[in-house]
């Protein structure tokens, strides 16, 4: 079992939900986002995600878009986003997903890619424009080197695909919350507790909700009824309103330690 | 050569459907609608009815007299989509689309816009079938474009202005699959190029595929044999794989498809995916891309904003590479060249992408036996454009 499996396994054990928190890695700089995911962890953070950022992220709303425009003026790139994971390693064992498009990792090469990942110590990977149709093309490899393939369930996603997307899985499913991109609207609890429960039907695999959930109280009601929840867009742009004060580090946290006491 | 693409969309290692997957209960729902529609004639009678009695088909396959005299080469025919209803061949696939999606009792349209000839045919056709419409147009492209951005508006379409990247096509259609991806329930996206994800680029092609079929039938009547040459602009490549397609068994027909070059193909102010970019995906496909070594997409470039797009339809990325067709390209100054060398000489402007097509043929025909017969599509009309080619003088 790999960190990502770990992780739920002790939360289980301790009847505690997981927080998973997304940043665009190189947003506002590398080591910014490497100072950001140490403190986050003893925040009480339990899985990252980092973004690796693209030109053209048409799943993502304003907040996540305009970040990754940042974190590529500042020169990030796919081998930034793995160094950076690998210097964390260094000193910490917080599981670590890439989040992303699937053209910066198709030309890096599939099978490099997948390599160059495990090697620096990524424990999965969630690619937004790969569904099942053309996961192949990536999973040969990252299922050969043991990363987890995250997959995401939409809540248009089909009877008879939601099973086939179940089969398939690795680490935990990610439920989208919300028809829609990545931070606009809010989502809608019934509808949640509703797909969600359908889903853990026909799957033990952990459930995690994300895509609009930005307070606590949306993530107790969503805590409730699935096995994690997600912050995005919310914390990109905490990130951005404080880039240029001293506390930034000390506001994300707080922000976020707020977060997970909701969910323990 | 074999039938194109697989049942996943996929033109050998091009095409496919890397699409989020709150769109994918949606591309396949697409495309098993538009496989019933396939197969019911009531919907190819239907789709027959309106190109030929609201866009004026067939267009006319038009001997370029003048032209060919004064290339002194290749005997000259333009396929005339300019005449169609709109100005240009765009309507052939709105119309398409359209149909389908009143069949599938969506109510609303969207899509997305360059020069803005796509986004005036899908606001006609929302017009004429009674749904809402709203078009994403770069905010660059609205201002080099204004004529059309009034026709949409007369219309009655929405026009949102896109201000992201270059505000160009690509981030005209980056804001469409976004807001589609909100709405995907009841609106139905009209893409309109052979790009995006399956079943779209093989969905478009169909629909524009009636331009070969006519030449194909026309230069028969007229020539009594196929054409040796075909010349069309490639942007996402619309018109030209419908100018291609019905002639893609017939190895004796040579295609050019030409490439935007901008400012230049040396510089980094082009369009030109096949001729300079590399494999990669975006919107939903895999094919030749404009990027850097890092996988990020680059900004595109043409005086023409209908080729302004750093990617390219999957299916002419498999013609380059298998070479049934061969990619070439323009400059802005040429195009601009064969803009005024078609208005004077033919009393025919034709759009700046259209142009495009214009220019290489004026490079070949003179090379080519007077006894050659060389058809270049003639995509649009260039009414629009008058204020660009001001600027330039």
């Amino acid at each position: 079992m790999g960190r990502i499996g770990e992780r739920f396994k002790s939360l289980g054990a301790k009847n505690e939900k997981a927080l998973v928190v997304y940043l665009t890695a190189g947003d506002p700089s590398l080591s910014i986002t490497k100072a950001l995911i140490l403190e986050l962890e003893k925040a009480g953070v339990d899985i990252l995600e980092v973004g690796v950022p693209f030109s053209d992220p048409t799943a993502d709303g304003p907040v996540i878009q305009a970040a990754s425009q940042r974190a590529l003026k500042t020169g990030t790139t796919l081998q930034g986003v793995l160094d950076l994971v690998a210097d964390i390693r260094q000193s910490s064992q917080i599981p670590i997903l890439l989040f992303g498009y699937f053209n910066p990792i198709f030309t890096y090469g599939v099978g490099k890619f997948a390599k160059a990942a495990q090697t620096a110590g990524v424990d999965g990977v969630l690619i937004v424009d790969l569904p099942q149709e053309e996961a192949q093309e990536l999973r040969i490899h990252t299922d050969a080197v043991g990363l987890d393939f995250i997959s995401l369930v939409a809540p248009t996603t089909g009877k008879d695909r939601l099973k086939n997307i179940v089969r398939n899985a690795t680490g935990f499913l990610y439920y989208i919350s919300i028809t829609g991109v990545t931070g606009t609207i809010a989502p809608k609890i019934d509808d949640i507790a509703r797909d969600v429960s359908k889903i853990s039907k026909l799957t033990k695999m952990p459930i995690v909700v994300g895509f609009g959930i930005s307070n606590a109280a949306q993530a107790k009601e969503i805590g409730a009824v699935a096995d994690g929840v997600v912050i995005g867009s919310a914390i990109v742009k905490l990130i951005d309103e404080n880039r240029n004060n001293r506390e930034l580090v000390k506001i994300v946290t707080d922000y976020t330690r707020e977060i997970k006491e909701v969910l323990r | 050569m074999k039938t194109l693409p697989d049942k996943n969309g996929h033109f050998d290692i091009f095409g496919g459907r890397y699409a989020s997957e709150t769109l994918m209960t949606a591309l396949l729902e697409l495309e098993e609608a538009y496989g019933k529609a396939q197969k019911d004639k009531s919907f190819a009678r239907e789709f027959d009815w309106y190109r030929r009695e609201y866009a004026g088909r067939p267009t006319p396959l038009y001997f370029a007299a003048r032209m060919t005299k004064a290339l002194a080469g290749a005997k000259i025919y333009l396929k005339r989509e300019d005449l169609n209803h709109t100005g240009s061949h765009k309507i052939n696939n709105t119309l398409g689309q359209a149909l389908l999606a009143r069949r599938m009792g969506k109510k609303k349209v969207i899509a997305e816009t360059g020069a803005g000839q796509h986004g005036v045919a899908t606001a006609t056709v929302a017009a004429l079938f009674g749904m809402e419409c709203k078009i994403f147009m770069g905010e660059e492209d609205i201002r080099r474009q204004a004529p059309n951005v009034f026709r949409m508006k007369i219309l009655g379409a929405e026009v949102v202005p896109v201000k992201s990247g270059t505000a160009t096509l690509k981030d005209a259609m980056n804001e469409a699959m976004r807001y589609w991806v909100g709405s995907v329930r009841d609106t139905f996206y009209i893409i309109g190029t052979t790009a995006g994800p399956h079943p779209y680029p093989m969905m478009v092609r169909n629909f524009q595929s009636v331009i070969g079929k006519e030449i194909k039938k026309q230069l028969n009547k007229m020539e009594g044999r196929n054409p040796d040459f075909l010349v069309a602009c490639v942007g996402g490549g619309s018109n030209a794989m419908g100018t291609f397609y019905a002639f893609r068994n017939e190895k004796e027909v040579a295609m050019f498809g030409v490439e935007a070059a901008g400012r230049g193909l040396n510089t980094t102010e082009h369009s030109a995916s096949i001729n300079g970019g590399k494999v990669g995906v975006l919107h939903g496909n895999k094919t030749y891309l404009l990027q850097d070594e890092h996988g990020q997409v680059r900004d595109a470039y043409s005086i023409a904003a209908g080729l302004d797009y750093p990617g390219v339809g999957p299916e002419h990325a498999y013609f380059a590479a298998t070479k049934r067709a061969t990619y070439v390209t323009v400059t802005d100054t040429e195009a601009v060249e064969a803009f005024s060398f078609l208005s004077r000489r033919e009393g025919i402007i034709p759009a700046l992408e259209s142009a495009h097509a214009i220019a290489y043929a004026m490079k070949i025909a003179p090379q080519i036996k007077k006894n050659k017969i060389l058809v270049i599509c003639l995509s649009g009309r260039g009414d629009k454009d008058a204020q660009t080619i001001i600027e330039t003088m």
